[in-house]
């Protein structure tokens, strides 16, 4: 072959990006190093420096040590041990390989998330003297989590239990029945000693009980083109080329799907739909364009596109929600404080964005899962977030493109975290809760007048009457009057209700779960401010979950907090309800209506408990003190 | 499904286009820096396709040395000239007029002050909170490591203990005023994925790179292309012609031939997939001392 068609043959290769993951002792970096010198891709003065620093730091005696090789970083080789992602380059004949080789401790967990993000298959190593043990089950677990589909597991230094079988036999069966309760579909064993080169490269003679092929010739032939998603047409848009007033494309990278020239398109958000025109690039137009390709697009008609917008089949399209479920792993120094309102950059697209709950927290070596209230370096759980943009998104195991996103920090600027898209829980049943953090956001009043000197010329204290109960109880009945009678006994006194607040300050809120916690959160901070400048608020709001009133409580303070429950029965209820709501939740036209399709939790701690009607109004007020 | 393979050059290059677009959108200021060499002939070529048929949306910037090959700055003017760059050249003026040069002040002073520190003052001068480079991991250990997205703080310094994430291709491109990232979009390219892709493409590179008659002189088993007559005269006088070509390119006092009969990019190639010399060992700056690129790096190097 000359180099010619060397070269023709070399450009044309396919390439396979894996992950490596282990501690030094595992031998993960003699098996790298093996594989990349028996592939002969070492230069000769490499190799002689290597030599040189075996004999100053190395930690395998006279022979080379292929770990120096392999960590960079000073501060790495005089600790003996892989901090960050390394990326290696090597070739044969019939492919093209980058790896991202990991250091394998718990500590490092971040860093093989990292590593293995853009990986098709992994390699994980496991010591034929100690078989699968907690970090083998870690890895696996976070191989999964990152949805690669391809796993190795090489049972390594095989020569040091003189090539048994059963050894090796009895790992894979191990292995087997950890790796079931994880989804990777594709897991292949191989018996090798990296050291003496056992199956690395070549078959070896001493395991002829292995029918399989060595390592290399399985990185070699692994099936992977198919492993990208074809299906789903997305496109996320990343830039606008208007180089003249002819052409006007809209330039990105293929997250997945197939986009042809005369496809009809939607973009998202707007709903609006075209046709693809063309598909340009600066070697020409193609007819049809795949994932990865960075194209651009040209739409028949104009309309309004930008960065951050996503195109679509109209029949195929991602989800459009701004409250969804994800795994999240936590990546930085600092703990998470489940109260910052964070950034999240989504393919091209960023918002803001906000950690409604934990659902929970997984033991990485266990997989056992446990309440968290935060979230330290490292550590991975369940979480539900709500954006202030909708997200155009896929579950992660779908897609790993439009599944991914990343969080950062609005202060540091850290990625902080990053997350894979969950798609189990309808966003309507996913839980919420108030996201402000009271305690270290109250602030010293500017004002001259105190409270106390307010109440004292107005001759009442500041407080809210909460009134919580079912639609049609009465609360509205029972805060009109109250306001009335309070009025006319020369109070200063307001009425909030949700039709109100609604209707002006909250208008683009909706009735999903997050939603209704941020517009419970407003007016309890609409109360708080009213009550310090010594006016009576009325909340009259059906507010049905126990731990948002407590919050709401907390936000308001609870000296100043007066609940009222109004008690009355569903029948009762249905009977005074004046909108006909639940005539239309029982016909399914309305959701989240309480007490119909969603629970109402009664109150343990009301100040006041009103059954069936409006009650004394003068009883009550003699009740509340005011 | 077959059909729908990118080869392994192909998807290099759409990874390289969606970062070089990536920083367009994202950043306020980038900047592209063009050192003449051939990885950045393929930086800029990767830039005019990322926006095809528009023009490419920021400028480059040479970091000039004054000390670069006379063929290396005739290159550049030409190729800047034919194809509209918007192109900035900064050289330290003030380390230039004290007359620093690697003969007279050795390598490490002068890398500083005309390289290091005249990249720092290009950069500060005109803003630029992204710049491209066209750095690879398969160069040097310590680049092994590096993010694509490189964080820099306000004094253009790298903390190899404190780099973000990097996950799929997203990247965060949030800085506060003052800081910067350096972008690698080649990352991920090995020197034959570079030479494939010139050859490929056909992309003009400086010609120095291919093996000619060129008169030489051996400084501590380097070849020194006598390129001008700042060269002392003594070691000028030693001069031979040979016939030699450059594998990288930078300052010619400081950066060594190596003997070839190639002058084709085929030839290159299988020269370069024998040869005993890996390709940074001839530059002169990296044995200064030990780790000496992440030391560099670290100061605000690439």
């Amino acid at each position: 072959m000359n180099i010619r068609d060397f070269l023709d043959q070399d450009q044309k290769k396919d390439l396979l990006r894996l992950l490596t993951a282990g501690s030094v002792d595992d031998g993960k970096s003699t098996l790298i190093g093996r594989l990349m010198f028996d592939s002969k891709m070492l230069y000769e003065d490499q190799l002689a420096a290597l030599k040189r620093d075996s004999k100053r730091e190395g930690h395998a005696g006279e022979d080379i040590d292929y770990a120096l090789l392999l960590d960079g970083l000073k501060a790495e080789r005089e600790q003996g041990i892989t901090i960050d992602v390394a990326y290696r380059y090597f070739s044969t004949n019939k492919r093209k390989f980058i790896i991202a080789d990991t250091p394998g401790h718990e500590q490092y967990t971040r860093n093989m998330i990292t590593g293995g993000s853009t990986a098709n298959l992994a390699i994980l190593l496991a010591d034929a003297r100690k078989g699968v043990i907690t970090q083998t089950k870690r890895h696996t677990y976070l191989v999964s989590l990152l949805g690669i589909k391809h796993v190795v597991l090489a049972v390594n230094k095989m020569d040091l239990v003189d090539f048994k079988q059963e050894v090796f036999d009895q790992i894979c069966n191990d292995y087997k029945a950890f790796a079931t309760q994880l989804d990777i579909p594709d897991i292949t064993f191989i018996p090798v000693s990296a050291l003496k080169g056992d199956n690395v490269v070549e078959i070896s003679n001493r395991t002829p009980w292995y029918h399989g092929q060595s390592l290399l010739e399985f990185l070699e032939t692994v099936h992977i083109s198919s492993d990208r998603n074809f299906e789903d047409f997305r496109f996320p848009v990343q830039y606008v080329i208007r180089p003249d007033l002819q052409y006007r494309g809209f330039a990105g990278k293929m997250a997945s799907g197939i986009a042809h020239k005369g496809d009809e398109i939607m973009v998202l958000p707007s709903g609006k739909t075209s046709k693809i025109k063309e598909i340009t690039t600066y070697d020409g137009n193609l007819d049809e364009a795949f994932p990865p390709q960075a194209i651009s697009i040209v739409l028949e008609d104009e309309i309004d596109v930008s960065r951050g917008n996503m195109l679509v089949h109209p029949d195929n399209q991602p989800k459009v929600n701004r409250h969804f479920e994800a795994m999240l792993v936590w990546m930085d120094e600092t703990p998470m404080d489940p109260y910052t309102n964070f950034y999240i950059k989504h393919n091209t697209h960023s918002t803001k964005a906000r950690i409604d709950k934990i659902q929970y927290r997984v033991d990485v070596n266990t997989l056992e899962k446990s309440d968290a209230e935060l979230f330290k370096l490292n550590e991975i759980g369940r979480i539900v977030m709500t954006t202030t943009e909708p997200l155009y998104f896929d579950a992660y195991k779908k897609n790993r493109q439009t599944g991914a996103f990343i969080l950062i920090d609005p202060v540091t600027h850290n990625t902080v975290a990053v997350g894979m898209i969950l798609d189990k829980v309808s966003s309507d049943s996913l839980p919420s809760r108030i996201t402000d953090k009271e305690r270290e956001h109250i602030v010293k009043q500017g004002s001259l007048i105190s409270t106390g000197e307010r109440e004292k010329r107005y001759g009442q204290k500041g407080q809210t009457i909460w009134i919580t109960g079912l639609h049609g109880s009465g609360k509205n009945e029972l805060a009109y009057s109250l306001e009335k009678e309070l009025f006319s006994m020369g109070k200063i006194v307001v009425v909030l209700d949700g039709k109100t607040v609604r209707a002006g300050l909250n208008r683009e809120l909706d009735y999903s779960p997050s939603d209704r916690a941020e517009h419970l959160r407003r007016v309890a901070h609409i109360c708080k401010l009213l009550n310090v400048q010594g006016i009576i608020c009325i909340a009259s709001f059906i507010s049905p979950k126990e731990d948002i009133r407590q919050q709401v409580k907390e936000i308001i303070g609870k000296e100043r907090f007066k609940l009222i429950y109004m008690n009355a029965d569903v029948e009762f209820c249905r009977a005074n309800d004046k909108y006909g709501l639940y005539k239309l939740a029982d016909e399914g036209k309305l959701s989240h209506l309480a007490g119909v399709d969603e629970d109402y939790e009664v109150p343990e701690n009301e100040f006041i408990n009103v059954e069936n009607g409006v009650g004394n109004i003068d009883q009550v007020i003699t009740q509340m003190g005011i | 499904m077959t059909q729908y393979t990118l080869s392994n050059l192909r998807e290099l290059e759409a990874e390289a286009i969606h970062i070089i677009r990536e920083v367009a959108a994202e950043f306020e200021n980038p900047v592209m820096l063009y050192s003449i060499g051939k990885d950045s002939s393929v930086m800029v070529r990767l830039a005019e396709k990322a926006f095809a048929p528009g023009k490419v949306p920021f400028p480059m910037m040479h970091i000039d040395s004054k000390w670069k090959f006379r063929e290396m700055t005739e290159f550049r003017d030409k190729y800047a000239k034919e194809n509209g760059w918007n192109l900035i050249v900064h050289y330290n003026k003030k380390g230039f007029e004290q007359g620093i040069g690697p003969f007279t002040h050795g390598s490490k002073v002068h890398t500083d002050v005309m390289k290091t520190q005249a990249l720092l003052e290009g950069l500060s001068k005109y803003g630029f909170d992204a710049a491209f480079g066209g750095a690879r991991r398969d160069e040097e250990k310590s680049r092994a490591k590096e993010r694509i997205y490189s964080f820099r703080d306000k004094y253009h310094q790298w903390d190899p203990k404190n780099q973000r994430p990097e996950l799929w291709d997203i990247f965060n491109a949030k800085v506060h005023k003052g800081e910067s990232i350096r972008v690698f979009p080649i990352s991920n390219w090995t020197e034959l994925d570079i030479w494939q892709y010139i050859r490929l493409e056909n992309i003009p590179i400086v010609p120095l790179y291919f093996a000619k008659e060129r008169p030489v002189v051996n400084v501590d088993g380097n070849l020194i292309l006598v390129d001008d007559d700042r060269m002392p005269k003594e070691l000028a006088a030693k001069a031979e012609m040979k016939k030699v070509r450059f594998r990288t390119l930078g300052c010619y006092p400081l950066t060594g031939a190596i003997e070839s009969e190639a002058d084709t990019i085929e030839k290159i190639v299988e020269e370069m997939m024998t040869v005993t010399v890996s390709e940074r060992t001839t530059r002169v700056i990296d044995f200064d001392q030990e780790a000496s690129m992440e030391q560099k790096k670290r100061e605000g190097y690439f």
